[in-house]
């Protein structure tokens, strides 16, 4: 008991920066699906299953749409990929913590895992224990503010036309700081222009499904030039 | 949507989000390292997907008709403003939000 205790009190520390950003981004989801006619069940259950954020403000918009599911499956997929990358970086970290490894996989959000993939944890502390808690902290600010959010969008008395964009604003910030990261912008573009050209081509409701395909195509097609100008770094 | 398409919606988002979490950990150890192509995928991914959720945000914007789209690009120029400004995630959707709120309940 005093071995998990003293695990959370080092994760805690760690784990505040979340608590700021997971409050926020938590909040206007859970008041973005009460605004969008969704019950506050809906961003608990769906923060609480889903546990990635950028999935679940598509979802949200999905669920207003007609019923698509291999649309959804195949855009969550892509959407949530980059998790593939995160757990290969965790194969050995993730070793030998038992029964826990279970819920540290499922809980390996993109903040859970930077925690965990980059923290010095001291040897005093279990390892198993501290990366629990890391995961769990975040689980639950994300879930405490999506459900609070949703209970509070029926509070709010002001006028919320226009909040929907809270999702866009957030895909620009993470787009534009993907584009800072990189010195060459192939796969940026590839998206921008791939989407862009499908929905000019498609019409928004079936334009989904070829830009995927296109968006795997050019970004296989483009292996050479994007890992030459990677290597460069 | 019925009440059992949305259940069915959430799972398969869920299901999906499982898949790519859990699959490194059961076809790939360190003694069998990753297909190369895999590895580049996910490195290469993000930021194509990010662009295409910007647009697929945007997708329900008709630039012929209405206010032609100008608050979004509006608001979508002042996020990358705020950002490139304070590089502070929170500061730059909020701002933008609140920004976009503020034109399209008062300006267009």
């Amino acid at each position: 008991m005093l071995m998990i205790k003293k695990a959370f009190a080092a994760a805690f520390p760690k784990t505040l920066p979340i608590l700021a950003g997971f409050s926020f981004l938590g909040f206007s989801y859970g008041v973005y699906m009460n605004v969008s006619g969704f019950s506050f069940v809906y961003p608990m259950l769906m923060s609480l299953t889903i546990f990635g954020g950028s999935l679940e403000f598509v979802a949200a918009a999905m669920l207003l749409g007609s019923f698509a599911p291999l649309q959804t499956f195949l855009m969550a997929l892509l959407i949530q990929a980059r998790h593939l990358f995160y757990g290969i970086a965790m194969l050995d970290r993730y070793k030998g913590t038992g029964l826990k490894k279970l819920y540290l996989i499922f809980g390996m959000c993109d903040e859970s895992f930077s925690i965990n993939y980059t923290a010095d944890i001291p040897p005093d502390i279990d390892r198993g224990w501290f990366m629990f808690a890391v995961t769990l902290l975040n689980h639950f600010y994300w879930v405490a503010g999506a459900t609070l959010g949703g209970i509070a969008g029926s509070l709010i008395t002001f006028n919320t036309e226009g909040l929907e964009f809270v999702m866009t604003a957030m895909f620009t910030v993470i787009f534009l700081e993907q584009w800072l990261k990189e010195k060459k912008h192939y796969t940026a573009l590839v998206g921008v222009l791939s989407s862009a050209a499908c929905l000019l081509i498609f019409g928004s409701e079936s334009f989904m499904i070829p830009t995927m395909v296109c968006i795997l195509c050019f970004v296989t097609l483009l292996r050479k030039p994007v890992e030459r100008s990677v290597g460069k770094k | 949507m019925t009440l059992l398409q949305r259940v069915i919606t959430i799972a398969l988002c869920a299901a999906a989000t499982m898949l790519t979490r859990f699959l490194p950990f059961l076809v790939f150890s360190s003694k069998k390292p990753l297909p190369k192509y895999i590895g580049y995928l996910g490195q290469a991914l993000p930021a194509a997907i990010f662009g295409m959720l910007v647009v697929y945000c945007l997708k329900d914007v008709d630039v012929l008709g209405g206010s032609h789209g100008i608050p979004e690009l509006i608001g979508i120029v002042f996020t990358a403003v705020l950002h490139l400004w304070k590089r502070n995630m929170l500061i730059s959707i909020a701002g933008g939000t609140v920004a976009y709120m503020l034109l399209v309940q008062f300006v267009f």
